[in-house]
């Protein structure tokens, strides 16, 4: 293996200036998606600095918003009480992703990290912009199965892989980075990108930027959500296609509404479009399946994932249905 | 005949040493001056090495040395270049993407590991295909000798029958992954003394395999596996790999260890070969069968042929005068498959169980009548009764306790709310085997057994079920006895394969038992005890410290009179999602008509694990090659799906446990396979009568029962 530096700290405002001292260098916390890399030789850091001792992993209501640390376990949020009382679909969608072990040490911060898991930029061997820009996409062409159809570029297909990610999206979280000057905040849908003619950037976190904390605005969803996740097997296998479903529904018409889709696109994917469609409307199968096909209008496949044309409309259904359905 | 064995629940006699850590696998053991290798490999798919520079590597922190085809030590069974097998290090020729072209030899993993990432090779590459569904389109196909055509009766005679059906099968390359990963650790030492550590499914293949290629007498090289973390067939051969490690340690003079990657296990260690299958079956529309086609296709490689009893099961598992089976191999540029648990049948189970379902469909009968109805009352293949078969038994029970009478037999007739529920059946079947096997047996004055054999145990309870037997025998408690394995100086044995251990070497055990028995009761006889005694007495009276014997057992002319074979019954209850396509097992019932139960509890562990590799190999399993290049794209546990916990319903497990009266003394035939075969049918069968999708490609995912109309 490649030898590299480990450094430790305790601190946001050290590991920022550790992080700004060398270009090189790599915050770990869980380390289940960066060990691999390395291990894979898809990155070689030659410092990695060591967050997990940051004080960062306070789940707690604050107004009406739910503030989660960066460094908040997967575990921690999934099991925490006022998570499930608050926002159930994060819970959800937590529970859904990975498998306990990893989950026990995935943090909040690296799962919105973690990197695709498209087998041609694990494979140094193969062809991929993401890995090594201008190299071209093993996927078009090849082995496409789990890859997008929405927001797609010519450079790239990969998806990201993230449950979590799905559910924080819809739920209008904000996320909060520092670098050493101070604090900003973002929408989290804005975090992630699409590929683009840069499929190398995932996101938008800056080189000098650590995530800090997210604040999750409380809702009137709880009642009627749905984290819905097709996969391959049961446990452990990542979203063919995924729905993160939430309504609120008074006098039997839909007051607010959320759909996000994940395992479809290079960022978790909003669809705004049959969100507006269905605000104001009764929560009928006719109505979902209206919201549906919205949802599919600029869709394109690859060959192996043409079946989630038809799977993605179906799981926005079953989705809004089960949410619906829920007493 | 009531059976003595199973109203015994004795746990695994090496259980407590499993789960505590105390079993050592081959990769625990620590040599003194102990070095790792680590493999570089093709990162073409065919051609030839141009230049193998190795000289950053070979001045990399810690490293002994590099070894490849431009400085290997001398292999005599290596030096006529060519032919099969494939000659590791003695050629430049490059087969396949991921083929050893190196062992970089360090004093840690770390090291070898970065140094191996320094060695560069250039090559002239040729063009490849990987593709074995277009090998075949390519007219690539070939017939070996030893696999010829078969025929019964008219052939192709389905096609002028009343009810016709013809139907294709695919399946795609399936990975063994055992949770241990392969490898050996091989010590050279001075006079060619060779020490090795090996996960093997035979000592004694591999002692003689390294022989062989080193031209070395067999009694210099010692072979220890007393623990083997799976092997489902990828061990019962000495891989290229562990021949470059000997020639490591040959080379370097010191012992070397070689644990390879995950990765690595999907290209150099063998797979299920994919397969192409054609079933026609006719039949009158009273549901008699009247003609049976199976063609079949195999992947093997271009290097090495593999063929596998793709075609068996159709030659006598139902009653048909007009038979005709073909088998092809069909080379690609990819490494040698291998046998995986079940082999052959397991494939051929499963087009020829989904077609024998969709038969019973197009006679608007049920699966399991139209079973029943063509069960055959002897082999017609070989013209011979079976020596023992309870298949209607097991369909009785089996069908009762999965709750067959509640299945519909209009697909799609179960519903509740988006889930579609059916219920498959299929049959599973393997020969019942008995080799040749020795063992020693020394009962001490102490009270214990020690029993000697140069078998092997890669997890089916081989050790429990040895003591077992010894224990019924001679009434000592199953604590005093030790079954001693995994070791190529005891007396011989063959490998574990083909389900056929406890048949082989059990048998041996019972014919030392039966003799120590006389024994002691002849030294009984002779000191004026009682014939009752206990051998301890006995023993003690004449002063004897212990007595020993060993005996070689084998099949005798029973083989010849009858037809002998183990089978399964296998029931499936599965839901499939309307809308996202998901299928979920939701019970299974598996019924083993496998003669006596010698071990009640490993053999139970046996049908629950066939049963979660067959839910594997029927929805989740598939090794995928992007054949552009030649390399395989989910070669990982996270991409390649074996099935977890929460894929596992509920599995019961019944056993007919009725002695077969002629296979040998316990009356007992092998289980490994059986558990397996057929199993994948089951589950497709199942869906087909939830939804009406017939799936013919496994495996079932998602996408296909969307794409399916």
């Amino acid at each position: 293996m490649i030898n590299f530096q480990y450094l430790r700290t305790t601190t946001a405002k050290s590991a920022i200036a550790l992080l700004l001292k060398d270009k090189n260098s790599k915050f770990i916390a869980g380390g289940t998606n960066l060990i691999d890399l390395m291990k894979r030789g898809v990155t070689a850091p030659e410092k990695l600095i060591d967050i997990n001792h940051v004080p960062l992993k306070q789940i707690e209501l604050v107004g009406d918003k739910v503030i989660i640390g960066a460094l908040a376990s997967n575990t921690a949020v999934a099991e925490n009480s006022l998570i499930k009382e608050k926002l159930p679909l994060l819970a959800m969608a937590l529970n859904a992703g990975a498998s306990a072990q990893l989950r026990n040490v995935a943090t909040v911060g690296g799962n919105m990290m973690q990197r695709t898991r498209c087998g041609y930029f694990y494979d140094i061997e193969m062809p991929c912009n993401k890995r090594q820009p201008g190299s071209g996409c093993g996927a078009i062409g090849g082995f496409n199965r789990m890859h997008a159809i929405f927001g797609t570029s010519d450079k790239c297909i990969a998806v990201h892989p993230s449950d979590m990610c799905v559910a924080l999206t819809a739920l209008d979280a904000v996320v909060v980075l520092a670098n050493a000057k101070g604090e900003r905040k973002i929408l989290f849908k804005d975090f992630h990108r699409l590929a683009g003619d840069t499929p190398q950037l995932d996101n938008n976190l800056k080189a000098d930027e650590m995530i800090i904390r997210l604040e999750i605005p409380i809702n009137n969803l709880v009642k009627n959500s749905h984290y819905l996740k097709v996969r391959d097997r049961a446990s452990y296998a990542f979203a063919l296609v995924s729905v993160a479903a939430g309504l609120e529904i008074s006098n039997n018409k839909i007051t607010d509404v959320r759909l996000t889709m994940g395992g479809v696109a290079h960022k978790p994917w909003r669809l705004t479009a049959s969100e507006n469609f269905l605000k104001g409307k009764e929560a009928t199968v006719e109505n979902f399946e209206q919201a549906a096909k919205l949802a599919m209008t600029d869709a394109k496949s690859f060959g192996e994932n043409d079946f989630k044309l038809q799977m993605a409309p179906n799981s926005i259904i079953e989705a809004l249905t089960v949410a619906k359905s829920k007493a | 005949m009531e059976n003595q064995f199973l109203r015994d629940e004795n746990d695994r006699v090496d259980g407590i040493y499993k789960v505590t850590g105390k079993a050592k696998y081959f990769a625990e053991y620590e040599l003194p001056g102990l070095t790792y290798g680590v493999l570089v490999t093709s990162t073409i798919t065919k051609g030839k090495i141009l230049s193998l520079d190795t000289k950053a590597a070979e001045k990399a922190p810690g490293v002994i040395s590099v070894v490849s085809h431009l400085n290997k030590p001398s292999a005599p069974g290596y030096e006529q270049e060519g032919g099969s097998p494939f000659k590791i290090f003695y050629t430049d020729k490059i087969f396949f993407n991921g083929q050893p072209i190196a062992i970089v030899v360090a004093n840690t993993f770390e090291k070898a590991t970065y140094a191996a990432s320094l060695v560069k090779a250039t090559y002239a590459k040729e063009e490849f295909n990987t593709d074995f569904e277009k090998a075949i389109g390519d007219a690539k196909a070939k017939k070996l000798q030893g696999q010829p055509d078969y025929k019964r009766g008219i052939e192709n005679a389905y096609k002028t029958a009343e009810v016709q059906i013809e139907a294709k099968y695919h399946l795609p390359i399936e990975t063994h992954n055992p949770m241990e990963l392969h490898g050996i650790i091989a010590d050279w030492r001075p006079n060619n003394q060779v020490t090795v550590y090996a996960k093997t499914q035979g000592v004694k293949a591999t002692q003689g395999t390294i022989a062989n290629v080193f031209k070395i007498p067999i009694e210099n090289i010692q072979v220890n596996s007393e623990f083997v973390g799976g092997g489902f067939g990828m061990a019962l051969r000495t891989w290229p790999v562990e021949i470059a490690t000997v020639m490591a340690s040959k080379h370097i003079g010191k012992p070397v260890k070689l644990v390879i990657t995950r990765m690595q296990m999907f290209t150099m260690v063998g797979n299920r070969p994919a397969a192409v299958q054609t079933i026609g079956l006719g039949a009158n529309k009273d549901g008699t069968l009247t003609g049976i086609t199976h063609r079949a296709f195999g992947e093997t490689s271009v290097y090495e042929n593999f063929t596998e009893g793709v075609v068996n099961m159709a030659k006598f598992m139902y009653q048909c005068d007009n038979v005709n089976t073909q088998y092809f191999v069909v080379p690609v540029d990819l490494g040698v498959p291998i046998w995986m648990r079940g082999p052959g049948e397991a494939t051929g189970a499963f087009a020829l169980e989904s077609a024998i379902d969709e038969m019973a469909h197009a006679l608007d009968m049920d699966p399991l009548e139209f079973r029943i109805k063509n069960d055959p009352e002897k082999d017609q293949q070989r013209n011979k009764p079976f020596s023992d078969k309870n298949i209607k038994e097991a369909y009785r029970i089996g069908s009762q306790k999965i709750g067959w009478s509640e299945r519909k037999n209009k697909p799609g007739s179960l519903i509740d709310g988006q889930w579609k529920m059916g219920y498959g059946v299929s049959i599973g079947v393997f020969n019942a085997n008995r080799g040749r096997a020795s063992v020693k047996g020394i009962l001490k004055a102490d009270g214990t057994l020690v029993l000697q054999s140069a078998t092997s145990d890669i997890g089916p309870g081989t050790g429990t079920g040895m003591t077992l037997i010894a224990s019924k025998l001679l009434g000592i408690p199953v604590n005093k006895i030790k079954f001693e394995l995994g070791d190529s100086s005891l007396p011989p044995a063959p490998s574990q394969g083909g389900s056929a251990t406890l048949s082989t070497v059990g048998s041996a055990v019972n014919d030392v038992c039966v003799s120590l028995k006389s024994t002691i009761a002849e030294l009984a006889a002779n000191s004026n005890m009682d014939a009752t005694s206990n051998f301890v007495e006995v023993l003690k009276k004449n002063n004897l410290p212990s007595i020993e014997v060993t005996k070689q057992s084998q099949a005798g002319k029973e083989r010849d009179d009858y037809s002998m074979y183990s089978f399964s019954i296998h029931f499936v209850k599965v839901k499939v999602h309307s809308l996202t396509g998901v299928v979920k097992v939701d019970k299974i019932v598996s019924v083993g008509d496998s003669g006596t139960i010698v071990s009640p509890k490993t053999a139970r562990s046996q049908m629950v694990g066939g049963a979660v590799g067959g839910v594997g190999m029927a929805l989740t399993e598939e090794s995928i090659i992007d054949h552009r290049y030649g390399r395989y794209i989910n070669n990982n546990f996270a991409d390649y799906h074996v099935p977890v916990n929460a894929d596992i319903p509920e599995i019961e497990v019944h056993f007919i446990n009725k002695p077969d009266p002629y296979i040998n003394p316990m009356g007992a035939k092998g289980m490994g396979e059986i558990a397996l075969i057929g199993f994948s049918a089951a589950v497709a069968n199942a869906v087909f009568n939830a939804t009406g999708k017939r799936i013919r490609t496994l495996p079932i995912t998602p996408d296909k029962i969307l794409a399916s109309s």
